[in-house]
């Protein structure tokens, strides 16, 4: 049976719809996706990720140890700050995209995807060397994700600090009075927090935070938000999702993820095999909106004059855009307004190659 | 949920309202609030026959594709453009706007669907 967060109840009473996800039941909508999008865009929306998975690595050479298994560079990273990376097989396709909360040179919290924790947990713990320490701590972490450009005004309502994180930064601080881990981050493409809460400590009550959140947010027009609309946000903003994007027969550089592979950065797991793809990989991931009518989806064929180029590997209704339009992995060198088709349904439908990110990214650097 | 007097329905959601020997097929209004916002409609073409239980046409929700089965066996004597540009008329009345209107070739297959009260019950399982 699926797993459920602690905010099951609560969202339950909220109306919301579920749906199963990497072995999870998650609310899909509580209203309407499409509402549900553009609230986020427009105002806020709340969040519960809890499904993410936590993992701890401390000891004098976690830095070092981490550092061996991303593809990504976190030795010069200063404290409290954030780094997102793939964390690559030898062969360079991916175990997981994580990011990296640097509290010190011992202390590491890597943030991974639900249905990949027990997998990344095994890689990591069975990596190890040197002074490490691998924990999971995945149950005891209630995770909200805050999005949205009324998102610091809702915050600064909440939160005991005269100071916020700015972007990809963190603090330890305390939000209605519960100790919490203040992120600024997310995964809609808007300005945003992600508030980490340690349910196994004294004072968390997460039930209360998000309640609390919400009521904050009322007057901005705050509303909980489903994960069918995180998809629709992530996808606008060319966010890859794991398993679409990314997967174990992808590698970061053919999801057009180079400039979070530091190839000049010591030896790492999977760096012979991308310094191999450096120069030019021969499938890429391409933006593009459909110019007839149709709905590209998830695994869809790409063709050009007829022929098999790759796949969707996400696409749908881009609702700020209004317009259709997908993310592909194909072979050959495309630019913006480039015709390519996708196969729905046996029929062949025109579509154009666009620049990423379909919707430009908000954050407050 | 609204169910409607008068009409047939589908175990896979769709309705039917006969006038004649025409079908006027759409889907339900539990249909379209479980799907929830409809971004896309396929519709048959004029003139292509379809078999009871084959596919019709296709509604899109923002997540997924789901198929339209036909109820009835026949041919296609009208499709609903309309729904070509405002899919969301499905969602607005599902009731008043069908998908296809089919020329039954065989009316006894209307007694394989259910009416009001049986599908009532029927959605309640669901």
């Amino acid at each position: 049976m699926d797993k459920r967060t602690p905010l099951y109840n609560l969202q339950k009473a909220l109306g919301a719809r579920f749906t199963s996800f990497g072995g999870w039941e998650l609310p899909v909508s509580y209203s309407d996706i499409l509402q549900e999008h553009h609230t986020v865009r427009t105002k806020a929306g709340l969040f519960d990720v809890s499904h993410m998975g936590q993992i701890l690595v401390t000891g004098s050479d976690a830095v070092k140890f981490v550092n061996s298994l991303i593809t990504n560079d976190i030795s010069t990273t200063p404290s409290y700050k954030a780094v997102y990376s793939p964390m690559c097989y030898e062969n360079g396709t991916v175990v997981d995209d994580v990011i990296v909360y640097k509290f010190s040179e011992d202390k590491l919290f890597i943030v991974v995807n639900a249905g990949n924790t027990e997998k990344d947990f095994e890689w990591i713990n069975s990596h190890a060397t040197g002074n490490v320490k691998v924990e999971n701590l995945s149950p005891e972490y209630v995770l909200l994700a805050l999005q949205g450009p009324l998102s610091e005004k809702i915050i600064n309502k909440l939160v005991d600090d005269n100071e916020l994180p700015g972007f990809f930064r963190f603090k330890e601080t305390r939000v209605m009075g519960m100790n919490v881990i203040l992120s600024r981050s997310g995964y809609t493409g808007e300005d945003g927090f992600e508030i980490y809460l340690n349910i196994t400590e004294s004072g968390s009550d997460p039930e209360a935070l998000w309640n609390g959140i919400l009521e904050a947010g009322k007057e901005d027009g705050l509303l909980p938000i489903g994960l069918g609309a995180r998809d629709t946000l992530r996808l606008e903003a060319a966010l890859p999702l794991y398993g679409h994007e990314l997967s174990d027969s992808i590698t970061p550089l053919e999801a057009g993820l180079g400039k979070f592979v530091k190839l000049s950065k010591e030896d790492f797991i999977g760096k012979k095999a991308l310094l191999n793809q450096s120069d030019n990989p021969e499938r890429k991931l391409y933006g593009f909106e459909m110019l007839d009518r149709g709905i590209p989806r998830n695994g869809y064929e790409v063709l050009k004059n007829g022929e098999n180029i790759g796949y969707v590997t996400s696409g749908g209704p881009l609702p700020r855009l209004n317009t259709n339009g997908g993310l592909a992995l194909v072979k050959g060198d495309f630019t913006p307004e480039d015709r390519i088709e996708i196969l729905i349904r046996n029929r062949s439908c025109e579509a154009k190659i666009v620049e990423l990110p379909f919707y430009g990214k908000k954050y407050k650097k | 949920m609204e169910v409607r007097d008068g009409l047939y329905y589908s175990k896979d959601h769709e309705w039917v309202r006969v006038e004649g020997d025409l079908a006027y097929i759409g889907i339900t209004d539990y249909a379209q609030h479980s799907l929830g916002s409809i971004v896309y409609v396929e519709i048959p073409e004029t003139g292509s026959t379809v078999e009871q239980g084959g596919v019709l046409g296709v509604v899109e929700s923002v997540k997924a594709a789901s198929d339209v089965y036909s109820p009835v066996s026949g041919t296609v004597e009208e499709a609903n453009e309309a729904l070509e540009d405002n899919p969301e008329l499905i969602n607005e009345d599902p009731y008043e706007n069908h998908i296809a209107v089919v020329r039954m070739s065989n009316k006894d297959e209307l007694e394989l669907l259910m009416d009001k009260a049986r599908y009532e019950e029927f959605t309640k399982g669901e």
